[in-house]
């Protein structure tokens, strides 16, 4: 695909291609919508097709609906968290769910959905009275569509507890089976209850119950305003890092975390998010060149059942981004434009920017690119990870929370030899430490609540949390947090939980010594 | 000899960022002797209206890939991309789908 060449020119011109075709002939044989036939076509999609308003109307919201039916991951009655940037595929998402509602067809969409909006102003440097002007704009959008709506601003990750970053597993009761009687069990209550009543009821079917998150985890309400230290904070944060690759992942990742967190506290099971077709392929690229090859079915595919309990689906996974700029124009979906981390960035600041250059150009000469590569992210399984699912210790990266599937043991691999690197590096201070005051952790878990504990830790504990904190990242984070000179800014929870799961495996290790010696001891009293 | 033209020129999706912001520009495209087609208007846009980066907007003699062209509300690929040939009173609309606009 990379080639240019001669060699590929030869097989192709079966589709049209469209470089350089002259007008009148074009305009010939696209006259007409390739599916009335007699409706005047705005658009060509799909290498080639002309279609008329009415008709690409009906095939992109087929299109959506098609894709949720395709894979019925969605209960009904199930809360649904809607994840909106107000740019273009999320607010085309937005608006495809409240048709979807207002149908009166028997294909009425019946999850209950809720939006969840992430205002980053803070992280992309812009001013105060900026973010409150585009907040107004969100909000006066959010309030059109009548939806619950949680507004969360990025600063909120310094308040987030440490059980964002940790996985709870839920019984896969998602079978075929699971599915129709779930349906059959929800259109029965509609029909007593009225359609408002049953939106409104608390547990429509028996296998619902269990999916509304069960534990009054955190009493923090997300909803709380952010101080201005925490801007700062964030802001320092993000200037400190040094590329604009690791910028994007960390805003990524805390993104995630924050909308996870939204989520679990107001009991919604699935999260969806706006990728569309032409963003995923570009992902899939960037992931793979950033490191992330293990994880990309989950960072691509259709369901990504990572936390557990929380799946996060892309029902705009079909949709081109053509399609949806569009969409939006011909039927004037609303949107906010934000400008984001990379707005004006050259093309080659970033892998990201880099990677959609390199996309969007092959796309340009050659129309089925963005399917090809989609395609691939359809094909990929997610084998390993469902026969591990049963173990209860799983660790996961404390950033991306994919499960390691990284061999530390094989210093062969590029983990194995980056792991060796980092830590013949703090061999000699670790010793040190070691000798002065052995395996005494810096400060107790408990403690570590109050920040100033472990941050202003002494230069031979911080290089010891900063080791701690780099264990538990699978390859790509760790190469992405060797662009951040110093883990202190980064917020409290993720250094928290670093350290706790660092003391459990300490703790973890000690019993398990002491049991093998405790039985040995025991048979040799018993043989005596 | 073309006479001139006036022709809404209207940018989104963020492309209007380049554009000090300003989204709807109504331009008169001055009588030249070629007819004003869009391989033209975009060495027009590029000397009268861009006001930063315009790696960022046009690459080569076309746009960048990733932007779209909307004349009178329909894709540019219908009529003809660059050589279409532009009427009085035309629109023609780019729409940024690069991420960050």
């Amino acid at each position: 695909m990379c080639q240019v060449g001669e060699d590929y020119r030869e097989p192709v011109p079966k589709d049209p291609p469209p470089p350089p075709r002259p007008g009148h002939e074009q305009q010939k044989c696209m006259k007409w919508c390739v599916k009335c036939k007699k409706g005047a076509p705005v658009l060509v999609i799909r290498a080639g097709d002309a279609f008329c308003r009415d008709c690409f109307k009906a095939y992109y919201v087929h299109k959506f609906r098609a894709v949720l039916g395709k894979n019925r991951l969605i209960f009904p009655g199930e809360k649904v968290l809607l994840a909106w940037s107000g740019g273009p595929s999320s607010s085309s998402m937005l608006w495809q769910v409240l048709e979807g509602l207002s149908r009166e067809s028997a294909k009425q969409l019946r999850f209950v959905p809720g939006v969840v909006y992430v205002d980053e102003g803070a992280a992309c440097g812009r001013n105060p009275e900026d973010r409150a002007e585009t907040l107004a704009e969100v909000q006066s959008i959010l309030r059109s569509t009548g939806l619950p709506w949680h507004g969360v601003a990025l600063e909120e990750v310094f308040g987030l507890p440490q059980s964002v970053l940790r996985h709870f597993s839920q019984e896969p009761a998602m079978g075929d089976g699971a599915y129709k009687e779930a349906v059959d069990g929800f259109i029965q209550q509609q029909q007593g209850l009225g359609t408002e009543g049953a939106r409104d009821s608390p547990s429509l079917s028996p296998g619902l119950e269990q999916l509304s998150w069960p534990s009054p985890h955190n009493p923090q309400s997300p909803a709380r305003p952010h101080t201005a230290a925490e801007t700062e904070a964030l802001s320092r944060l993000f200037n400190s890092v040094r590329t604009l690759t690791a910028k994007e992942e960390l805003l990524q990742t805390l993104r995630t975390h924050l909308i996870l967190h939204v989520a679990r506290t107001h009991g919604y099971s699935k999260v969806m998010t706006g990728d569309s077709c032409t963003r995923l392929a570009i992902k899939l690229l960037t992931n793979l060149a950033l490191g992330r090859g293990a994880f990309l079915a989950w960072d691509t595919g259709f369901a990504d059942e990572r936390h557990g309990d929380v799946v996060v689906v892309r029902p705009m996974r079909e949709h081109m981004l053509k399609e949806v700029a569009f969409y939006n124009h011909l039927f004037a979906i609303p949107t906010v434009l934000t400008p984001a981390i990379d707005t004006k960035a050259p093309e080659k600041a970033s892998i990201h920017r880099l990677m959609e250059a390199f996309v969007l150009q092959l796309q340009a000469q050659f129309p089925s690119t963005v399917s090809t590569v989609y395609r691939t992210s359809e094909k990929l399984v997610k084998a390993p990870r469902a026969g591990r699912a049963a173990s209860p210790s799983r660790p996961c990266c404390l950033l991306c929370l994919c499960m390691l599937d990284v061999d530390s043991a094989d210093s062969a691999t590029a983990f194995g030899a980056q792991s060796t690197t980092a830590l013949s590096l703090r061999q000699a201070p670790a010793l040190q430490t070691q000798a002065k005051e052995p395996t005494v952790p810096c400060c107790s878990p408990g403690l570590c609540e109050d920040r100033g504990c472990c941050r202003g830790a002494r230069p031979s504990e911080r290089e010891d949390l900063q080791a701690c904190v780099i264990e538990q990242l699978c390859y790509s984070c760790r190469v992405n947090m060797k662009d951040l000179p110093s883990l202190d800014p980064l917020p409290p929870y993720i250094l928290t939980e670093a350290q706790l799961r660092n003391h459990r495996a300490q703790a973890m290790q000690e019993i398990q010594e002491f049991l093998i010696e405790d039985s040995e001891d025991e048979v040799e009293t018993g043989q005596s | 000899m073309a006479a001139p033209l006036s022709v809404e020129v209207e940018f989104g999706g963020g492309a209007e960022l380049l554009f000090d912001g300003v989204k709807k520009h109504q331009v008169i495209l001055p009588g030249q002797e070629e007819p004003w087609d869009i391989r033209n208007l975009l060495v027009w846009i590029k000397k009268n209206l861009l006001k930063e980066r315009p790696e960022l907007f046009i690459q080569g003699d076309s746009v960048r890939p990733g932007i779209l062209v909307l004349i009178n509300d329909a894709d540019w690929e219908l009529l003809g991309e660059l050589d279409y040939q532009l009427q009085d009173q035309d629109s023609v609309l780019f729409i940024s789908t690069l991420h960050g606009g």
